[in-house]
């Protein structure tokens, strides 16, 4: 094992009502690093992401900067993970400001209004790097989809841990967004972040990843750059479907095409 | 950040009006009864002036029940904020759960079995062994991600059970008048309580009380959902076994010496978010003095509504809130799944 990995998982396997859904998993994932965990709906995406992050029980070793997950209490795992769900509600109409302020909750400030000075910098460069801050007064239930999924990633930046996990955190955006999220967490991972990102966009995951994740029931298919991982071959046999190819500025485009 | 200090003024000005008007109430409560008092003469004999007879009335006969209503209020508003602000669900309340009818089970079957009388400690212990029960096996039913009508569904079912068990323990009453002296417990009242009604329900109310207010900052993770709260560092499942704990005693204990009273806990939250906001963490006080207050206006309303029998507390209770019930449903008629509202 590379001893400068900062997320390591060893034979992890999960097994939900009698059903093995994560079978065997073993990665090495390094900062500074984007991620993209792509495969068809079922094959364990949410799984992996949420066993990484300790919020499912697995069995098999999962390392973050050397210390076991397991070994960690539940406030400094909170510290290393920001978590973006899937879906990611917010079941009250709060105020923007105070949502994104919940990141730091994991660092003691469980109080919007009453929030350090090292607290309250995090907040905004995360509501920055958003570019959240001019409705930072808005309630989340006054804005847009679009907004809404801006406002939910400044919320996981403003743990700024050294890992960020994100399920899906372009579904059901218009294509501008999901460019403007990508780039965002392209930029985390710059900042010397690891970032796993879920993704069905397998073209986003071809431009933006330095490495891909490919499950397929439960496995790791392949895993590697983008061209390898991503190869003809790989994708006909985990997603079924052929693909256009095709560089544009020195960057890959992956286009679903067809059934196989 | 600007407007933080505004909100902020305003929660704190709301906080003292409530304090206040808690005062007066209270002030309004023993001084209301078949011998009428000023607040004045009320605060002379509280502390010790006037008449012997003022003294008894205020200190001996109306305190009691002044601090009943005042603590009773208070826990059953926390614990409809606390159980909304965990449920994230404006219409979770401990009566539409069945808590308090569960609790009042618990007491009647202590009573009937004979095992206790009206004053003694098996009464809150049994009511809050049985409202436990019943909001443990509401939260094991819904599940974790409980939509809302599957919640209120299962509340119903709860306390309709609740309900026929009472039902049929009086119904197997050898004793006719005792089967009546608990249906009219049963109603809900602060009437002729005494102080050791108060020291059988405070230290449940205070216990319940505490444990609500220890978890308040972590309602707030919840308003991102049970997952992402758990990605923040929250313990859920302590935290529901937690909140079902401080519920249980809170209300076990006040059912215990007044018999059920409804439907403050679900109104108290209501009538402060457009004031506190919907921050769940700050309604828990705020949504306390309400219910105090709302409690304390209903047992003074009982005593001068004109009326040839009492109307009894709970009654009343149920009277103004069940509609206010339904205007909520009518609210919330579209994650109901009630067509667009």
């Amino acid at each position: 094992m590379n001893d400068q990995a900062l997320l390591t998982a060893s034979n992890l396997s999960v097994t939900l009502s009698g059903r093995e859904v994560l079978h065997d998993v073993s990665l090495s994932l390094h900062r500074q690093h984007l991620v993209a965990l792509v495969g068809p709906n079922g094959a364990g995406k949410t799984t992996l992401l949420r066993a990484l992050a300790g919020l499912q029980p697995s069995t098999g070793a999962i390392h973050v900067a050397g210390d076991t997950l397991a070994s960690l209490p539940l406030r400094e795992r909170a510290k290393r993970f920001g978590y973006l769900p899937q879906g990611h509600v917010v079941h009250w109409p709060l105020d923007v400001k105070d949502v994104v302020a919940l990141g730091r909750y994991p660092h003691g400030a469980t109080d919007p209004a009453r929030l350090t000075s090292a607290d309250k910098a995090a907040v905004e460069r995360a509501m920055r790097a958003t570019d959240i801050v001019a409705f930072s007064n808005r309630r989340v239930t006054e804005l847009s989809g679009g907004e809404r999924s801006r406002v939910a990633l400044a919320r996981v930046l403003a743990v700024e841990a050294p890992i960020v996990l994100a399920d899906e955190p372009t579904a059901s955006l218009d294509p501008r967004y999901q460019i403007d999220v990508m780039t965002n967490l392209r930029d985390v991972a710059d900042s010397g972040v690891l970032v796993i990102v879920v993704t069905h966009d397998l073209g986003l995951a071809a431009r933006f990843a330095d490495t891909v994740l490919v499950m397929s029931d439960g496995r790791l298919a392949a895993q590697g750059a983008p061209q390898q991982a991503l190869s003809g071959d790989i994708v006909a046999d985990v997603f079924r479907i052929s693909t256009y190819r095709a560089e544009h500025r020195d960057e890959t485009i992956i286009l679903p095409w067809a059934g196989v | 950040m600007v407007s933080a200090a505004p909100a902020a003024r305003r929660r704190m000005i709301a906080t003292i009006a409530l304090v206040g008007l808690i005062t007066l109430l209270a002030l309004g409560s023993l001084g209301t009864g078949p011998v009428k008092l000023s607040p004045l003469t009320v605060l002379d004999a509280l502390f010790g002036g006037g008449s012997d007879v003022q003294q008894t009335i205020v200190r001996e006969i109306r305190l009691p029940r002044a601090v009943l209503a005042l603590a009773i209020g208070a826990i059953l508003g926390l614990s409809g904020a606390a159980l909304q602000g965990l449920l994230r669900n404006p219409l979770a309340s401990p009566s539409l759960f069945g808590a308090p009818q569960a609790a009042a089970f618990g007491a009647v079957l202590m009573i009937s079995l004979g095992w206790a009388d009206v004053r003694s400690w098996a009464l809150p212990v049994a009511g809050i062994t049985m409202a436990f029960l019943s909001v443990f096996v509401l939260l094991g039913i819904a599940g974790r991600n409980a939509s809302l009508l599957l919640l209120i569904l299962a509340g119903l079912a709860i306390s309709s059970l609740a309900g026929a068990a009472t039902a049929l323990v009086m119904n197997l009453s050898p004793n006719p008048f005792a089967a009546l002296e608990i249906a009219f417990w049963l109603l809900g009242s602060l009437e002729d309580r005494s102080f050791r009604h108060v020291t059988l329900a405070l230290p449940f109310i205070v216990a319940g009380a505490i444990i609500l207010m220890s978890q308040r900052s972590a309602f707030r993770a919840l308003s991102l959902g049970e997952e992402t709260a758990q990605s923040l560092g929250v313990n859920v499942s302590r935290l529901r076994l937690l909140v079902i704990l401080g519920v249980a005693l809170g209300v076990g204990g006040a059912v215990a010496v007044t018999g059920t009273i409804g439907f403050i806990g679900l109104v108290a939250p209501h009538l402060m978010r457009p004031i506190i906001g919907h921050d769940p963490a700050r309604l828990l006080i705020p949504s306390a003095l309400t219910g105090s207050a709302l409690l304390l206006t209903a047992d003074i309303a009982v005593r001068i509504i004109p009326s040839t029998t009492d109307i009894k507390v709970g009654v009343l209770t149920s009277i103004i809130g069940v509609p206010f019930f339904l205007y909520l449903i009518m609210r919330e008629r579209r994650a109901l799944g009630g067509g667009v509202a």
